[in-house]
């Protein structure tokens, strides 16, 4: 296995990224410079939480324009397995790897806690070590978590089976409840809860570890 | 030359500032505001002296960057 | 120049004694410039003139502490070459006057104090403090002060692990916002703000330099009048995706060795640190103005050295070490700029446009600030109420039913859910508990961090309040396994012109250093707010306490949350029903009077050894100290924790059970455990009084046989409280 951890100027779980894939999956990540034009050869991406640009003029959006997010995206559409979390999401979105946008969460404010998620679908690498129909715990983290996305697109996304999961108690005003959702060929998902948050006990939680769990047995 | 460029939801997607704002105006006594929708303003000092080519060049920005054509609109309006 | 008159003396909040103690010091009358930079510096903020004679009496010195006060933060050691290194400071004048800038650049300023001395932060904690919920502007300062902080920490990444959110009529006019920031550093790689090496280059980093804040540090050493919120335009605006740089480039640039000396601009930003650098050193600092990076165009030597634009540095560097620091700095976007050289005058020199604007003797300016002996007069004591003087509530259940949704008492789950207190990784102990824990990353060590202070009772016994302040601070860090090491402190007063209020100050001072004695718990930092008045009403006297201990081993840590259904509940500590000053008079009968309970200090400390022990070696399943609100309210807390009631069978041995289960005696803890016996038998030969108060289970908290509420209940309505109250618009 050989991850690779994408770092914007203000990425601030790239470390937490980073502990999570060497502890569940024993390899240390190669960490990439948003600056970087190209990209070693590696079969994973992750793009970690964090404010990218200070999410100034809109989250992820000057990220998902910078030099190393174009290899990202031909490597993305070649196969390779791209991990967006939280701010990583809203960079996929705004590079137009996954449906939808990203909004400011309904009630306004930040949120973090604990949210239950219900898996929807254990056919993905990410996801392979759950059961579909899962409830797991994961932490939420964001001020713009409000997934988005037009009627058309939002039937699209349900019939071809891409919402990878859901909130049991919507923390943001999502649509559809929708935590988290994979591009069309399954090899690229963005979710807004923390799985490298919760990969132990002692944080509150190991529900997230068999995320890198299925990436392992997958690749 | 510059150009203004107003950056706004589209109708349709729900705007939650702009209904905080609606709200907080009615609770200050501001009765008939019907809808209150928020966005950004962008002033952009351009080199470009031709308008055509200005307005060819800030559309490009917008779809590129400024504005995020899933949710957002954005209009352009050049002054010399 | 124009030439200084009386009023622009005046102006610059400088009285006709301290502007002749100028006029000695330079040998002549200062220019505009040097005017400005003296009001600055001999500002109360800056020169700590009311208090420094009386912070002396603080202890500061302990095996385990590198650094004291005088540094940006201090430093203790936290074994393994490690280091933690902490501060708190307050915002208070700029959070009133725009609440989410004001608190915003609070977090910004405590976190540059941290990581200028080497040290990545790793906690965020804020002790709030808000006027009455019923006075119109505190829903919409609460509001502001909380996504203000949240805005900052949680784009820097650092998680906000804790504090205190505390309201009374007395902050109406004077809200407080105390930041405190905890970093770890390798003891070998620790920085200091002595410049050094005649020759070497000022080195000037981060953001550019604008008109903002002018004046801000002559601003929070004022009171305020009824025009203060006109003041909105010197309010600094802080940027947090820049600080989140300037974190990366400066730990990326000390990870070599090409630094000298470094200080963060904070309050009166170029100047302070320049003297600062310059004086510390013992050596002189040229700067020439014209290369300093502006945002703005036509700025003045004064304007460039008074504003308090954040997110920015000053550096010595060894010579010739410019190239690869600058590297550094540009990857990450951020100015770079050599401003000046270390020189051997002792005199700060400034020039702009070829010409010296300023020259001023750094001796002087540092050794001749006013230092006040200002009268002070003591707090007249209270008599000491015994229970028979408050009513007995109807039912206990009802008033702790009553209790838990008052504002002091409700959960504050409203504010941190809205601070990410889990990035990094590391958060083992959540906003909620007695303290908040982090583990050092990568080892077994973890940080216990807590902030506390109780105003109400340094109102009513300035000496007794400051022993409490600390000693709750000892208890919250024992309460989780932790040995506490060392505390850092804001002490937030009124105008200390005043006597009784410099007597509060002078009161809470002495009875701080007998706590941090008696428990070897020393101050290693810390920072005064004076002026907290409107229109001549004072805060309460509230010297907030940030205090941090270690767990060599965090698994062995205990949480506030009972473990599980059947255990045993202890209760250690003596229990005499003290209602004076408590929140149940306070609440519940509407009575602010009666002395606060005393403290105890040394058996303060045979109790928290006692249950420090009993958490370490596992026999203490679960662990919650008791202060505000009582007994009872502990009990209430922890059975929330855990979702697990409580069968209540006590021996309250004379003491009305009213003033046995909301009594605010101090030094108590409630812990949890299967072996009671050992528990007993251990308190017995520390000499500490212990007793079996119940036991754990089911879903109800049994008060009694007739007296009972349900946990579910008790948590509805201590979590409704504050998301009704910023409900309404």
């Amino acid at each position: 296995m050989k991850p690779a951890v994408i770092v914007f100027p203000a990425s601030n779980c790239d470390r937490d990224a980073a502990v999570a894939i060497e502890k569940i999956c024993g390899v240390k990540p190669l960490m990439v410079w948003h600056g970087d034009s190209t990209l070693p050869d590696v079969d994973l991406i992750v793009i970690p939480g964090g404010f990218s640009f200070g999410d100034y003029l809109r989250c992820g959006a000057m990220a998902a324009r910078s030099p190393v997010m174009r290899e990202v995206v031909a490597r993305a559409n070649n196969g390779t397995p791209v991990l967006g979390i939280c701010n990583g999401f809203q960079v996929l979105t705004e590079a137009g790897l996954l449906p939808g946008a990203l909004m400011m969460n309904a009630h306004l404010k930040f949120v973090c806690k604990d949210v239950a998620l219900k898996v929807e679908s254990n056919q993905s690498m990410f996801t392979s070590a759950y059961q579909t129909g899962e409830i797991v715990t994961y932490t939420v983290a964001h001020h713009e978590g409000n997934y988005f996305a037009d009627d058309a697109t939002l039937d699209q996304i349900e019939q071809n089976g891409q919402v990878a999961f859901r909130y049991l108690d919507n923390p943001n005003g999502a649509r559809n409840d929708i935590a988290g959702i994979f591009n069309k060929e399954r090899n690229v998902l963005g979710l807004m809860p923390h799985p490298e948050r919760m990969i132990e006990r002692d944080l509150g939680g190991d529900d997230g570890a068999r995320m890198f769990e299925s990436l392992v047995a997958s690749l | 030359m510059k150009a203004r460029v107003h950056v706004t939801l589209k109708s349709g997607v729900l705007d939650p500032q702009g209904r905080a704002i609606q709200h907080t105006l009615g609770s200050l006594g501001f009765g008939g505001v019907s809808d209150v929708r928020q966005g950004k303003y962008l002033e952009l000092d351009l080199a470009e002296t031709d308008r055509d080519a200005a307005e060819r060049s800030v559309k490009d920005m917008c779809e590129k960057l400024l504005a995020n054509t899933v949710i957002e609109n954005y209009s352009i309006d050049l002054v010399e | 120049m124009s030439a200084i008159t009386p009023e622009i003396v005046a102006e610059h909040g400088l009285n006709p004694d301290e502007y002749d103690r100028i006029v000695n010091a330079m040998g002549r009358e200062p220019n505009i410039t040097e005017l400005g930079i003296f009001s600055v510096m001999w500002s109360e903020h800056c020169s700590y003139k009311s208090s420094r004679r009386h912070l002396r009496k603080l202890p500061t010195e302990a095996p385990w502490v590198i650094c004291g006060p005088g540094e940006n933060a201090g430093i203790i050691d936290i074994g393994d070459g490690q280091a933690a290194i902490f501060k708190m400071e307050s915002h208070n004048h700029p959070s009133f006057i725009e609440p989410y800038q004001g608190a915003a650049t609070g977090v910004g300023g405590i976190l540059r104090d941290v990581f200028t001395m080497g040290a990545r932060p790793v906690a965020n904690l804020n002790a709030l403090r808000f006027g009455s919920p019923d006075h119109p502007k505190t829903r919409h300062l609460l509001s502001g002060v909380v996504a203000g902080i949240g805005g900052y920490g949680n784009c820097v990444g650092v998680p906000t692990i804790g504090g205190e959110c505390d309201f009374h009529p007395a902050y109406n006019g004077n809200i407080l916002v105390n930041a405190m920031t905890v970093g770890i550093a390798d003891t070998d790689k620790i920085f200091y703000s002595a410049a050094a090496g005649i020759g070497n280059p000022v080195i000037y980093v981060g953001s550019k330099t604008g008109r903002d804040g002018i004046h801000g540090a002559t601003m929070a050493s004022a009171e305020f009048g009824e025009n203060s919120e006109e003041k909105r335009p010197t309010v600094q605006v802080g940027d947090p995706f820049t600080e989140k740089l300037l974190i990366e480039a400066c730990l990326e640039l000390m990870a070599t060795d090409a630094i000298v000396a470094i200080q963060d601009m904070g309050a009166a930003g170029l100047t302070s640190s320049s003297v600062e650098m310059g004086s510390k050193g013992e050596v002189g600092i040229e700067l020439d103005l014209d290369n300093v990076p502006q945002r703005e165009t036509g700025m003045t030597p004064y304007e460039m050295m008074l504003s308090e634009s954040q997110e920015r540095m000053l550096m010595v560097l060894k010579p010739g070490r410019e190239p690869e620091a600058m590297a550094i700095f540009r990857k990450w976007d951020l100015d770079f700029a050599v401003i000046g050289k270390v020189t051997d005058t002792r005199h700060l020199v400034l020039k702009h446009k070829g010409e010296i604007v300023a020259d001023i003797p750094l001796g002087p300016l540092v050794d001749d600030a006013p230092n006040y002996d200002r009268p002070h007069e003591e707090t007249e004591k209270q008599d000491v109420l015994g229970p028979d003087s408050f009513t007995a509530p109807e039912s206990n259940a009802d008033a702790l039913r009553e209790l838990l949704a008052t504002p002091d008492l409700a959960s504050k789950r409203w504010i941190w859910q809205q601070y990410d207190h889990m990035v990094m990784g590391d958060t083992i102990g959540r906003p909620g508990g007695d303290a908040g824990v982090v583990r050092v990353h990568g080892t077994q060590k973890a940080l216990a961090i807590t902030t506390d202070c109780t105003p109400r009772y340094c109102k009513a016994d300035p000496v007794e309040g400051g022993r409490q302040a600390v000693a709750e601070t000892w208890r919250n860090i024992t309460a989780t396994g932790a040995i506490p090491l060392a505390i850092t402190n804001c002490l937030n007063f009124g105008n200390p012109e005043k006597p009784i209020i410099m007597g509060q100050f002078v009161g809470c001072i002495e009875g701080m250093a007998e706590a941090c004695l008696a428990l070897d718990y020393p101050v290693i930092s810390g920072n005064v707010s004076l002026y907290n008045e409107t229109n001549g009403q004072a805060i309460l006297p509230t010297p907030a306490i940030g205090g941090v201990g270690i767990l060599t081993n965090y698994e062995q840590r205990a949480s506030i949350a009972f473990a599980a259904e059947g255990e045993t509940i202890v209760l250690i500590g003596d229990t005499e029903g003290h209602l004076g000053q408590s929140l149940y008079a306070r609440e519940l009968c509407g009575r602010e009077d009666g002395a606060p309970p005393p403290v105890n200090l040394s058996a303060e400390r045979r109790n928290g050894d006692l249950v420090r022990g009993l958490i370490l070696t596992g026999v203490a399943t679960s662990c919650h100290d008791v202060s505000g609100g009582g007994l009872l309210v502990a009990i209430a807390d922890m059975a929330m924790a855990s979702r697990i009631g409580a069968v209540l069978d006590y021996d309250r041995g004379g003491v009305p059970s009213y003033a046995f289960l909301f009594g605010e005696d101090q030094g108590r803890y409630v812990i949890t455990t299967n072996s009671p016996e050992l528990v007993l038998e251990q308190a017995a030969v520390d000499g500490v009084n212990a007793s079996v108060i119940g036991v754990t289970g089911g879903a109800t908290l049994k008060i009694s046989e007739f007296d009972s509420i349900s946990v579910a209940e008790l948590t509805q309505v201590h979590e409704g409280w504050l998301p009704a109250y910023m409900a309404i618009p």
